[in-house]
């Protein structure tokens, strides 16, 4: 998963200091795996680096842990490429469409299609694997099914979530 | 795949209710010839009254359905149920079979209802039943062969009068993984060999993989998800 643009996101709604950014990102996102604090400052260096944030006040004491963050346009639009980018269709992609999904409901951006687009990429992926299991012999029938069940299971989160919009973005901004 | 071909069926801003129930409210779906179009989406989002719509078998209450530049909705009963027996085949979950009669005859009745003689119909679902693997099964009647085979069956008797469109409502939806894919390759070579579109409605991604493009409908709205990237 891509945390620079998941700290992005978390920014869009207004200007935060690092430990704020990693106290929002546990929150949300880090049930298993809470952000290191050096992992912060890395990402928000390398984010301000690339013009992506700007720093918008340092409390008096120096140190990164006193700056405090502001996306930029080009960050916002960072964000939204990253939103409206499909992922790879891979097992195990959950965490990252999870994001992405409560992301897009924070920041008021089109859930929906994202899951569609999202969808129909792992169709055109099981389409291809379906084709390939057409042709070829018992060992590549049996590792195309594997990846297909896979795929099948993602869609299905696809699926419901899509289901459970409106209640999920009811629990993500209230 | 044919994706630049005239529309052979077309179907536009469909709304039906039953009572006070919508089923559909402003569904469109475009079938051109020899293509595989699965139609997905939640239970109860109208994907069976849209099927039941494009094929005629049900009239929506607005919109349009054509079909080869004829419209669906102006025509009588009569037309309709010939251009069925015609141009149009049919899978369905399950229950289609007559019970009293054979495979066999089950297979040729499509062909004898359109008049042709029983001898030759016969030959005709021979041929169908052994290309879809269940030749040893036509003597048997439907409730003496397993739910796969049955489907089967059901795949020759939409296939044997050479229809253009075939129907088809969860026609694996009442069988396990490997049969189901039995039934939807032997469905979509058959449909690809013969020439005919196939529109699919399903559940399952692994079988909606056999299409070469997806309609999602939700709350009676489809959605062309070729559209959305
Ligand atoms: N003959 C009927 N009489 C009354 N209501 C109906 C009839 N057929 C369908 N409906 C209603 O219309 C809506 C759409 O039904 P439809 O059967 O088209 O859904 P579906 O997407 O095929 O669902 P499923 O996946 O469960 O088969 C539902 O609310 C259903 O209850
Ligand atoms: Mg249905």
């Amino acid at each position: 998963m891509s945390i620079g643009h998941t700290l992005l996101g978390l920014l869009e709604s207004g200007p935060r200091h690092g430990y704020d950014l990693k106290r929002a990102f546990d929150e949300r996102f880090g049930h298993d795996r809470p952000l290191a604090y050096g992992q912060v400052y890395s990402t928000m260096a390398r984010l301000l680096k690339n013009g992506l944030v700007e720093v918008d006040g340092i409390e008096p004491g120096g140190g990164p842990e006193r700056k405090r963050y502001a996306i930029t346009d080009a960050g916002i639009t960072d964000v939204d490429a990253w939103l409206r980018q499909p992922e790879k269709p891979e097992p195990y992609l959950q965490t990252t469409l999870y994001t992405k999904v409560v992301l897009a409901l924070l920041t008021g951006r089109p859930a929906a299609d994202l899951l569609d687009t999202q969808r129909a990429e792992h169709l055109r992926l099981m389409r291809e694997l379906t084709r390939r299991k057409k042709s070829g012999d018992l060992a590549d029938q049996l590792i195309c099914d594997h990846a297909l069940f896979h795929l099948e299971a993602d869609l299905r989160w696809l699926e419901l979530t899509a289901a459970r919009l409106d209640q999920l973005a009811k629990a993500v901004t209230s | 795949m044919t994706a630049a071909a005239e529309p052979l069926l077309q179907a536009t801003a469909l709304r039906k209710s039953y009572g006070r129930t919508p089923a559909l409210d402003g569904a469109d779906l475009t079938v051109r010839a020899g293509e595989v179009v699965a139609v997905m989406g939640p239970s109860g989002s109208g994907k069976s009254t849209l099927l039941h719509c494009l094929a005629g078998i049900v009239q929506a209450d607005s919109g349009r359905v054509c079909y080869r530049g004829r419209d669906l909705t102006a025509m009588s009963d009569a037309e309709r149920s010939a251009l069925r027996r015609t141009d149009f085949g049919f899978v369905f979950q399950f229950g289609q079979l007559v019970p009293e009669l054979t495979c066999l005859e089950n297979v040729a009745m499509p062909a004898r209802l359109a008049g042709t003689r029983r001898r030759a119909a016969e030959a005709q679902a021979a041929e169908w039943l052994a290309r879809l693997e269940v030749g040893e099964i036509a003597g048997k009647r439907p409730g003496e062969v397993s739910g796969g085979q049955g489907q089967r069956v059901a795949v020759a008797r939409a296939l044997v009068g050479s229809p253009r469109v075939v129907f088809a409502d969860e026609p694996t939806g009442a069988l396990d993984s490997l049969n189901g894919e039995r039934v939807m390759r032997l469905l979509t070579d058959a449909a690809h060999d013969t020439g005919a579109a196939v529109v699919l409605v399903t559940h399952e991604p692994r079988v909606a993989a056999y299409s070469d493009r997806e309609i999602v409908v939700r709350d009676g709205k489809s959605r062309d998800l070729e559209q959305v990237s």
